[in-house]
C-alpha cells in the first residue's frame, strides 16, 4: 500500500535543509525541514519572496545543489546529481549564444546520446509545438525575449522529463509577452498536449501563481519554510478579475507580510538582529517618493500593498523590499497585506529637503546598527576616518559576500544621503569630513 | 604582456604584491638553473647545422617567408593546445590554481629573448646534430610570446562562465568533456582570439630574432626571413634588408586577410550578447567560404570531426559532478600541499643560490641592478615621449571619424610589424653619422611598440561620446581646460591599456635594441638589454640568469605599482558607460 503511493508520487521531499558556510565559522540556514510531495498531473508554486529558498530549493529538486540533510527522492530514487525526467526551464533563459535555435533545442538530446535522425525529428516536433517554426536556423540574439524563452521551453520539453522545472519563468519577459506566454503554456497544458507529468515552478508574482497552479506553497523568510499552502480549484481558463480569483490573491498577500509583524514593535531594537543585518539597496530618492505617495490621496497614509503594486507598477517583490526598508527605518508598518505610515513617516512627507535628512539621519542611527557602529567608530577615532575593509569583515562574519556587497553599497548610499558621514571611494575610506 | 588578470577589487579589499608572487618567481628562476645545469652536464659537441647556407638571393625569399609563416602556424597550434591544458586545470582545482596562475604572471614579464638562450641549449642537446632543436627552440620562442596572455584570457573566462548556462549544462547531463567543449571554449573564444592577435606582433618580432642567434658557442641560422636580414646585416647590404621588410609586409597583409579576418569574422558569434550590437566584423574569405558551394563542402568534415570529438564520452570521476555538495577542503591535504609548494620553492632557490653564488658575487649583483636602472630609464622616457607624441595626434584623429577609419588600420599594421627588421636601417644612419649610441640606439626599444599607444588612444577618442564633446562646446572649454578636464579622462582607460602593452613590448624590445651591428661595427648602448645580450652570446649563463631575474623583478614591480592602479583607476572611476 506505502509502496504505491510512493510510486504516485513523482518527487517527494522529505525534512530537507540547506546551509551555507558563513565568515564566523557558523552556518546559514536557507532552507529548514522542508516537506513537498509532487503527484502526477499537477502544476505546483513555490511562491516566496527572494532569499527565502526557493530558488534552493529548485536546485536541489534539479540535482545541481545537495542538501545539507533531509531526503530529496525523484521518482523513488535518491537525487544525486541532476535526474533522469527533470528538466529545467530558466529564468535568465540560459541558451547557448553560439548555437542556432535548433541546435540548443537538440542539445539535450545530444548529450543523452540519441543519435541524429531521431534528435532532429523531437527537435522539430518540440519546436513545432510550442510555436517557434521557422527560426530554427536563428541565433538566440536575433529574437526577442519572448521567443527566446520559448526555446528554453522547447529545450526542456524535447526530453520529454516527467517533471518540469521552472525557475521564474517569465520575470524577465514584459508584462504582454509574460501573459501571451503563460496563456500559450496553460492551453497546451489543458489540452494534454505536453509530453511531461507535471510541472513545479517558482515565481514571487503572487497573481501568476493564482493564475496557472494547482497548489501553491507559500515559503516564509530568515530561514525558509513553507509557511503555508493555498488550493486553487478555479477551472482554467482563470479569469483575473473573478471575485474569487481576488480574494485568493489578497489572503497570499496577507499571508507574506504577516511574519513581518512581529518585528514591528515602534521603538525597541529588532529582537537577535545586529550589525548582520542584510540591507537591501533601495535608493533615498525611492523611498521619499514612496512616503510622499502614500501621504497623499488617495491612501491617506494607509494602503493596500496589492493595490499599491498595481499603482507604481511593481512586482509584489519590490513593493515588499520597498515596505521593509520603510519599516525598518521605522517610518511605515507592514502587516497583513497592508503598508501603514507611522507618525515619523507623516511627518517626513511634509519636511524641507534638509529637515528630512536630518530625520533620517536620527532613524538611521537609532534604527540600524551598523550605521549606528560606523558612526561611533568615527567619533573615537582620533583622525575620524575608518577603512570600509574594517566594517566589509564584520559583516562577512554573519552573511555572505555577495549580501556584504549590497549591505555596504546601502550604507555608503544611505549614510551620504543622512550626511552621516563621508566615503572616499578610491581609498575605501569612510570620514567625517563633508566637503563644506 | 598584458593585464588580463585585473579586476576590479570589491569595496574594502586591496591588490598588491604578495608571497605567491615571490614563490612563482623562485620556481622560475629556479627552472631556468636546473635546465642550464642539465644541459651543462651533458655537454655534447654540437655538430655545425647541416643546412644550406642562408644566400641573400631575393629569389629565395618566398620560400625563406613559407619556412618563417611555418614556424608562427606551429607556435600558434602549440600555444592553443597547452592554453586548453593549463587555464583548465587552474580553472578547475582551487590547489593548482594557487601556484600556475602566480606563475603564469611572472612568466608573462620574463624577457621573451631570455627564454630563448635556456632553449636553445636545451633543444639542441634533445636533438644533438639535428637542425629539429634549433627548429623548436624558435618555435618555443614565439610560442613564449604567445601563449602566457592566451591562457590567462582563457582562465578568466572559464572562471566567468554564466552561472545560468553552467547549470543548464548540467541539469541537461552534458559530461564535463560535452561541457568543456560546448560551453568553456566556446565562452572563451573571442578573448582568446583577440589575444592570439595582440601577441601576434610579438610573434613576428620574436621568430624573426629567433632564427639567427648565438649561445656560446652554440650558432643557430634556419632559413628565414630573420637569418636573412641578419646575413644582410653582416654583409651590410641595404637593398637586401628592403626586400626582407618587403616580403614581411606582405606575409603580414596575407596572414591577416586568410587567416585572421576570417577567424575573428567567425568568432562574432561566440561573442556572449542577448542583443545585437555594432556591426558585425566581416571578411571577404570567410563570405567567400560560405557563399560558395565547392568551399564550403570542404569544411563539412572539419563540423563533423568537431561534433564527434566534443560528445566523445570521457567522464569524469563522480565527484566532480556535483559541484554544489559541499566539500569541506581537506585541512590534512591542504597542508600537504603547501608543504611540497615550500619544498619546491626551497630547493629552487638553494639550487638558484649555489648555481649563483660560485661564478657570482654582490658587485654582479648591484650592477645588474644598475644596469636594469638605466633600462628602466629608457624605458620609462620613451614611453612619455612617445605619449606627448602620439597622444595629441591620436585625439586629432579620433575626433575626425572618416580620417580614423583610415589610419587605424594603418596603425594596427605598423603595431604587428616586426620593427627588428628596420633596425639595421637606423644602425647604418647611425654608424654613418657617428652618433652616441647610448642616445641614439634608445629609440629602436620603442619603434615597433610605439603604435599600441596611437591605435588605443584613436579608438579612446573615437569612442568619447559626441554629446560630452558638445556639452564642452557650449560651456566654452577650450584650450588646457578642454585637454584636462574633457578629453584627457575620456581616453585614458584605452590610453593605460596601449602603453601598458608598449611598455612591456619595449623591455623585450631592449634585449635586442641596445645591441646592434652593420657589418663589422659593434654599437652597444649600457643598459640590461645589453648586459643579457652580451652574456648571452658569451655562454656566461650565470649573469643570464641574473639579467633576467632583475629585469623580472622590475618589470613585475614596474607593472605592479605603476600600470595596475593606474588601470583600476581608469577602470573604475573614468570608464564611459
Amino acid at each position: 500500500m506505502l509502496d504505491q503511493v510512493n510510486e504516485a508520487n513523482l518527487l517527494d521531499i522529505r525534512g530537507v535543509c540547506r546551509s551555507f558556510p558563513k565568515g564566523s565559522g557558523e552556518d546559514l540556514v536557507v532552507l529548514e525541514k522542508v516537506d513537498l510531495t509532487i503527484r502526477s498531473g499537477e502544476i505546483v508554486g513555490l511562491l516566496g519572496r527572494s532569499g527565502s529558498g526557493k530558488s534552493t530549493l529548485l536546485r536541489i529538486i534539479a540535482g545541481l545543489i545537495a542538501p545539507s540533510s533531509g531526503d530529496a527522492r525523484c521518482r523513488g530514487e535518491t537525487i544525486l546529481g541532476p535526474p533522469n525526467g527533470v528538466a529545467m526551464v530558466f529564468q535568465s533563459f540560459a541558451l547557448f549564444p553560439w548555437l542556432t535555435v535548433l541546435q540548443n533545442v537538440e542539445l539535450g538530446l545530444e548529450a543523452l546520446g540519441i543519435d541524429s535522425a531521431e534528435r532532429r525529428k523531437r527537435a522539430l516536433a518540440a519546436i513545432d509545438l510550442i510555436g517557434l517554426d521557422g527560426f530554427e536556423s536563428a541565433f538566440p540574439k536575433e529574437l526577442s525575449g519572448g521567443m527566446r524563452q520559448r526555446v528554453g521551453f522547447a529545450r526542456a520539453l524535447v526530453v520529454h522529463p516527467d517533471l518540469l522545472l521552472m525557475d521564474e519563468p517569465f520575470s524577465a519577459l514584459d508584462v504582454l509577452t509574460a501573459e501571451t506566454l503563460r496563456t500559450d503554456l496553460i492551453d497546451l497544458w489543458t489540452e494534454g498536449r505536453l509530453p511531461i507529468k507535471s510541472v513545479l515552478m517558482v515565481t514571487h508574482n503572487i497573481e501568476e501563481a493564482v493564475l496557472m497552479c494547482d497548489r501553491i506553497l507559500v515559503f516564509s523568510s530568515n530561514p525558509g519554510r513553507v509557511a503555508a499552502e493555498f488550493k486553487v480549484d478555479l477551472p482554467h481558463p482563470r479569469n483575473r478579475l473573478d471575485p474569487t480569483f481576488r480574494q485568493l490573491v489578497d489572503s497570499i498577500y496577507a499571508r507574506m507580510t504577516q511574519r513581518a509583524e512581529p518585528r514591528a514593535p515602534a521603538t525597541d531594537g529588532i529582537q537577535g538582529i545586529g550589525v548582520g543585518m542584510v540591507l537591501r539597496h533601495v535608493s533615498s530618492n525611492v523611498l521619499s517618493g514612496l512616503i510622499e505617495t502614500l501621504a497623499g490621496p488617495p491612501y491617506h497614509g494607509h494602503a493596500d500593498l496589492p493595490v499599491l503594486a498595481g499603482h507604481l507598477q511593481l512586482e509584489a517583490d519590490e513593493i515588499f523590499h520597498l515596505g521593509e526598508a520603510l519599516q525598518l527605518l521605522r517610518f511605515a508598518q507592514l502587516s497583513e497585506g497592508d503598508l501603514m505610515l507611522t507618525e515619523a513617516g507623516k511627518r517626513f512627507a511634509h519636511l524641507e529637503t534638509d529637515a528630512r535628512k536630518k530625520l533620517f539621519a536620527e532613524h538611521l542611527v537609532s534604527y540600524v546598527p551598523v550605521m549606528g557602529l560606523i558612526r561611533r567608530v568615527l567619533d573615537e577615532r582620533p583622525s575620524h576616518t575608518a577603512p570600509a575593509a574594517r566594517f566589509r569583515n564584520e559583516l562577512e562574519d554573519y552573511m555572505s559576500e555577495d549580501y556584504a556587497d549590497e549591505t555596504l553599497k546601502t550604507i555608503v548610499s544611505w549614510g551620504r544621503y543622512a550626511e552621516l558621514f563621508a566615503y572616499d571611494e578610491q581609498s575605501e575610506t569612510f570620514s567625517l569630513e563633508n566637503p563644506h | 604582456m598584458t593585464l588580463q588578470d585585473i579586476l576590479t577589487p570589491r569595496l574594502g579589499q586591496a591588490l598588491r604584491p604578495n608571497i605567491w608572487d615571490a614563490v612563482a618567481l623562485i620556481l622560475v628562476i629556479g627552472a631556468m638553473v636546473l635546465m642550464v645545469y642539465g644541459g651543462e652536464q651533458t655537454t655534447l659537441p654540437l655538430s655545425a647545422l647541416d643546412v644550406t647556407p642562408v644566400s641573400l638571393d631575393p629569389a629565395n625569399l618566398p620560400v625563406y617567408a613559407l619556412r618563417t609563416t611555418m614556424r608562427m602556424l606551429l607556435a600558434i597550434v602549440c600555444s592553443t593546445i597547452f592554453t586548453f591544458i593549463y587555464a583548465a586545470i587552474a580553472a578547475k582545482s582551487r590547489r593548482a590554481e594557487m601556484v600556475l596562475i602566480p606563475l603564469l604572471d611572472i612568466l608573462q614579464s620574463v624577457p621573451i629573448l631570455g627564454f630563448l638562450t635556456f632553449t636553445v641549449v636545451f633543444f639542441m642537446n634533445l636533438f644533438p646534430g639535428n637542425v629539429l632543436g634549433a627548429e623548436l627552440a624558435c618555435v618555443f620562442a614565439i610560442f613564449t610570446s604567445q601563449a602566457w596572455n592566451m591562457t590567462f584570457s582563457m582562465y578568466q573566462s572559464m572562471r566567468n562562465v554564466p552561472k545560468d548556462l553552467e547549470e543548464a549544462s548540467q541539469s541537461f547531463h552534458l559530461s564535463g568533456w560535452q561541457r568543456f567543449w560546448r560551453l568553456d571554449v566556446p565562452f572563451a573564444m573571442p578573448g582568446l582570439i583577440w589575444n592570439a592577435m595582440m601577441s601576434m606582433s610579438g610573434g613576428w618580432f620574436f621568430v624573426v630574432a629567433s632564427e639567427a642567434i648565438t649561445v656560446g658557442n652554440t650558432t643557430v641560422t634556419l632559413p628565414g626571413i630573420g637569418s636573412y636580414v641578419a646575413l644582410g646585416i653582416e654583409k651590410q647590404n641595404l637593398a637586401a634588408i628592403g626586400y626582407a621588410i618587403l616580403t614581411m609586409l606582405l606575409v603580414i597583409i596575407a596572414y591577416d586577410q586568410l587567416l585572421f579576418r576570417p577567424v575573428v569574422a567567425w568568432a562574432d558569434k561566440f561573442r556572449f550578447e542577448q542583443t545585437a550590437s555594432g556591426a558585425a566584423p566581416t571578411s571577404w574569405m570567410l563570405d567567400l567560404f560560405r557563399r560558395t558551394r565547392a568551399l564550403r563542402a570542404l569544411t563539412y568534415p572539419f563540423a563533423a570531426l568537431n561534433r564527434a570529438f566534443s560528445n566523445l564520452h570521457i567522464t569524469l570521476p563522480d565527484r566532480l559532478r556535483l559541484p554544489g555538495k559541499r566539500r569541506t577542503p581537506s585541512r590534512l591535504l591542504d597542508a600537504l600541499w603547501f608543504a611540497i609548494i615550500g619544498a619546491g620553492t626551497g630547493y629552487a632557490a638553494w639550487r638558484a643560490y649555489q648555481y649563483l653564488s660560485a661564478s657570482l658575487t654582490l658587485p654582479d649583483v648591484l650592477s645588474a641592478v644598475g644596469y636594469g636602472l638605466i633600462t628602466l630609464a629608457r624605458v620609462v622616457v620613451l614611453i612619455a615621449l612617445a605619449t606627448l607624441v602620439w597622444v595629441p595626434v591620436g585625439v586629432w584623429i579620433g575626433l575626425r571619424p572618416k580620417l580614423a577609419e583610415r589610419i587605424q588600420p594603418l596603425a594596427q599594421f605598423l603595431a604587428a610589424f616586426p620593427a627588428n627588421l628596420a633596425f639595421p636601417v637606423f644602425v647604418s644612419l647611425i654608424v654613418h653619422f657617428r652618433l652616441s649610441p647610448n642616445i641614439w640606439l634608445s629609440p629602436l626599444m620603442i619603434l615597433g611598440t610605439q603604435w599600441y599607444i596611437l591605435f588605443n588612444v584613436i579608438a579612446g577618442a573615437s569612442a568619447f561620446p559626441s554629446d560630452l564633446r558638445e556639452a564642452a562646446g557650449s560651456f566654452h572649454l577650450k584650450g588646457w581646460r578642454w585637454w584636462i578636464k574633457v578629453i584627457l579622462p575620456g581616453i585614458f582607460p584605452y590610453y593605460v591599456t596601449g602603453a601598458i602593452t608598449a611598455s612591456g613590448g619595449s623591455w623585450n624590445a631592449s634585449i635586442v635594441a641596445e645591441v646592434a651591428s652593420w657589418g663589422d661595427t659593434h654599437l652597444t648602448a649600457t643598459g640590461l638589454g645589453a648586459y643579457i645580450a652580451k652574456a648571452t652570446e658569451a655562454g656566461d649563463f650565470p649573469r643570464v640568469v641574473l639579467g633576467i631575474a632583475v629585469m623580472c623583478v622590475l618589470v613585475t614591480l614596474f607593472n605592479r605599482l605603476l600600470w595596475r592602479p593606474l588601470y583600476a583607476f581608469g577602470e573604475r572611476r573614468l570608464r564611459l558607460g
